[in-house]
C-alpha cells in the first residue's frame, strides 16, 4: 500500500513537473518564434502613434520568457487562458465549445478500436488457424501503410462517421500488441495443460490469461489515447469535425500561438494523465496477482 | 518471408532508380504549366493527366517521389544520431545524466507525435520559399523523431554498460571516450541500424500527413503529402482513378520498408 502511495505521489509530481515544463518550454517557442516580435496591428492606419506605442509596450513586457510565462500562468489560475488571435474570442470559450465533441469522438473510436482489435486477436488464439491470423495481419499491416490523414480523407469520400476513421488509426496499434500478447499468454505451458484436459475457453480467459495480460494491456490503453488525440486532428480537420483537433490545426495554419500553447498543455495534461491512470491501475493489479 | 524481402528491396531500388531519373523521364519539369491543358485526364502527352494548374501529374508523381524518398532517409540519419547522442550517451553515463535524458525524452513522449509535429511547425514561418519548406519539414522530422529511438538506446546502453566485456575493459585501465567509442557504441550499431530503418516510413507517413494538412512542403515543389492533398476534392472513389496513384506507391513504398524491417527484427541486438 505504501509503495502504491509513493507510486500516485510520483505519478502527480512528475505530471505537474511535465506541465510546468512543458508550458515554459512551449511559452520559450512561442517567445523565440519568428514573427513573435511583430504585430500586423500596427499597419492598422485607423491607429495613432500613441496607440501604436502603447502596443510596442505592452509587447515589450512579454521580451522576457520567465515573466510572459509567469503572468500566463497568474491569469491561467483565475480562469484566463488568453485571446485568440485568429479567431479573436477568448481560448477558455474556444476550448469549452469543442472539447465535449472530441471527447465523445475519441470514446467511440478508442471503444470501436479496442473491441475490434481484442475480438480479432482473441478469435486469432483460439482459432489458431494459419489463415486467419495471416488474413488479420495482412489488414492491420494495410492500415498501418496508410496515413492517417488519408484515412480521414477516405471516410469523406465514402461518408464514414469520423470515430471509425480514429478506430481504424488506433487498430492496427491495438492489435498488433494484443495480439501478440495473448498469443504468448496462450503458449504458456500451464494453459496448454488446461487446455488438453478440456478446460472451457471462458474459464482460461478470464481466470489465466486476463490476470497475466491486464497490466500490459492497461499501458497500451494509456498509449492509445495519445494515438487517438494525434488522430483527431487529421480526422477532425478534413471531416470538418469542430472538435480540439481541429483548433489546434486552424491555430497552427493561422500560426496563432497563444491557443496553440494552450491546447499544447491541455493534450499534454491528457496523455500523462491517462498514461499514469494506466501505470496506477496496472500496479495495483500486479499486487493482486501476487 | 524472404522472398518478400527479396521483392521490397527490388521494389525499393527500382523506386530510388526512378526517383533519381525524374530529370529524365519528365524533362519538362513539375512546375510547368499546360494552360490549355486544365485537369486534364491520362492522354499520351500528359500520362497521368494534369492538374488544376494545368501541371503534369507524371512529372509532379516522379519528383515527388524523389522529395519523399531521399530526405525520409536523411531525416532518418538526423534522428538516429540525435538518439544515439542522446539515448546512447545516457545509457552508458547513467546516474543523473541519464535520468535527466530520459524527463526530457518523456516530455517529448507526452505529446502524440502528430500533434507536435504540426505545434513545431507552426512556430515556423509558413510562407517560405518551397526549397525552405522541404528543409524545415524534414529536418522537423529528424529533430523531433529521437525519441523513441534514445529510450531503446538508452537501455541497450546501460545495458552494456555493465556488460563483462566492458567491465573487464574498465579493469584493464580503459577509461571514458576511448571506452565508449572502442567497446560500447561498436556494439550500439544494431540496434542504431535497426531505428534508423524503423524511422524512415514512420517519417514518410508523418510528411504526407503534413502535406495533406497544409503544413508539409508548399507549392509549387511537390512531395507526397501534397500530391494526396489532391483527394480531399475528389467526389468518388472511380471517378478519377489515376489520382490515387501517389497513395498507391506510398502504401508500396512503406510495406516494402516494413517488410525488411521484419529482416532487422531479426538481426541479433
Amino acid at each position: 500500500m505504501q509503495r502504491l502511495r509513493w507510486k500516485i505521489v510520483g505519478h502527480g509530481l512528475a505530471l505537474l513537473a511535465t506541465l510546468v515544463l512543458g508550458g515554459l518550454l512551449s511559452a520559450t517557442l512561442v517567445r523565440l518564434a519568428p514573427g513573435f516580435d511583430s504585430d500586423e496591428r500596427e499597419l492598422d492606419p485607423h491607429l495613432n502613434a500613441q496607440s501604436v506605442q502603447a502596443l510596442r509596450e505592452a509587447r515589450r513586457r512579454d521580451d522576457n520568457i520567465f515573466y510572459f510565462y509567469l503572468s500566463y500562468m497568474k491569469r491561467a489560475k483565475s480562469g484566463d487562458l488568453g485571446t485568440s488571435i485568429a479567431m479573436g474570442q477568448p481560448v477558455r470559450t474556444l476550448l469549452q465549445q469543442r472539447i465535449p465533441l472530441t471527447l465523445r469522438l475519441l470514446g467511440a473510436g478508442l471503444g470501436l478500436a479496442w473491441i475490434l482489435a481484442l475480438t480479432l486477436s482473441l478469435t486469432t488464439a483460439w482459432l489458431r488457424l494459419s489463415i486467419y491470423d495471416a488474413v488479420t495481419t495482412f489488414a492491420s499491416a494495410a492500415l498501418l501503410c496508410l496515413p492517417a490523414a488519408v484515412l480521414a480523407l477516405l471516410s469523406v469520400l465514402w461518408n464514414i462517421p469520423g470515430a471509425i476513421a480514429i478506430a481504424l488509426i488506433v487498430f492496427p496499434h491495438t492489435y498488433r500488441y494484443a495480439r501478440n500478447l495473448l498469443g504468448k499468454a496462450y503458449s504458456r505451458p500451464h494453459i496448454v495443460a488446461a487446455r488438453a484436459r478440456g478446460v472451457g475457453e471462458g474459464r482460461i480467459l478470464f481466470w489465466h490469461v486476463v490476470p497475466v495480460i491486464a497490466p500490459q494491456l492497461l499501458a497500451l490503453a494509456g498509449v492509445s489515447v495519445s494515438m487517438a488525440i494525434g488522430a483527431s486532428i487529421p480526422v477532425e480537420a478534413l471531416c470538418g469535425l469542430p472538435g480540439i483537433g481541429q483548433l489546434a490545426w486552424q491555430a497552427a495554419l493561422g500560426r496563432d500561438l497563444p491557443l496553440l500553447v494552450n491546447i499544447t498543455i491541455l493534450v499534454t495534461l491528457v496523455t500523462l494523465l491517462a498514461n499514469s491512470s494506466a501505470d496506477v491501475i496496472g500496479h495495483m493489479l500486479r499486487r493482486q496477482d501476487v | 518471408m524472404r522472398l518478400g524481402r527479396t521483392i521490397a528491396c527490388v521494389v525499393l531500388a527500382l523506386m530510388f532508380g526512378i526517383s533519381v531519373a525524374a530529370t529524365w523521364l519528365a524533362p519538362a519539369g513539375y512546375a510547368r504549366q499546360y494552360r490549355e491543358a486544365i485537369d486534364e485526364p491520362p492522354s499520351h502527352a500528359h500520362w497521368l493527366g494534369t492538374d488544376d494548374l494545368g501541371r503534369d501529374r507524371f512529372a509532379r508523381v516522379l519528383y515527388g517521389t524523389r522529395i519523399s524518398l531521399l530526405l525520409a532517409p536523411a531525416a532518418a540519419l538526423l534522428s538516429t544520431f540525435m538518439a544515439a547522442l542522446v539515448g546512447g550517451l545516457a545509457g552508458y553515463l547513467g546516474g543523473a545524466w541519464a535520468r535527466f535524458a530520459m524527463a526530457v525524452t518523456d516530455l517529448f513522449m507526452s505529446l502524440p507525435w502528430l500533434f507536435l509535429l504540426i505545434t513545431v511547425r507552426a512556430l515556423m514561418p509558413l510562407n517560405v520559399s518551397p526549397f525552405v519548406s522541404v528543409l524545415v519539414t524534414f529536418l522537423l522530422l529528424g529533430l523531433l523523431g529521437w525519441t523513441t529511438a534514445a529510450r531503446v538506446l538508452c537501455a541497450s546502453a546501460s545495458s552494456l554498460r555493465s556488460a563483462d566485456f566492458v567491465r573487464q575493459a574498465r579493469a584493464a585501465g580503459v577509461r571514458g571516450s576511448r571506452l565508449f567509442w572502442v567497446h560500447v557504441a561498436p556494439n550500439l550499431k544494431p540496434v542504431l541500424f535497426a531505428q534508423f530503418w524503423i524511422s524512415i516510413p514512420v517519417f514518410i507517413l508523418s510528411e504526407a500527413n503534413l502535406g495533406i494538412l497544409g503544413l508539409g512542403v508548399s507549392e509549387p515543389m511537390p512531395s507526397w503529402g501534397s500530391l494526396l492533398k489532391e483527394l480531399e476534392g475528389l467526389v468518388s472513389f472511380g471517378a478519377e482513378p489515376w489520382k490515387f496513384l501517389p497513395l498507391a506507391l506510398l502504401v508500396v513504398v512503406v510495406t516494402s520498408f516494413q517488410l525488411l524491417l521484419s529482416r532487422q527484427e531479426e538481426l541479433p541486438a
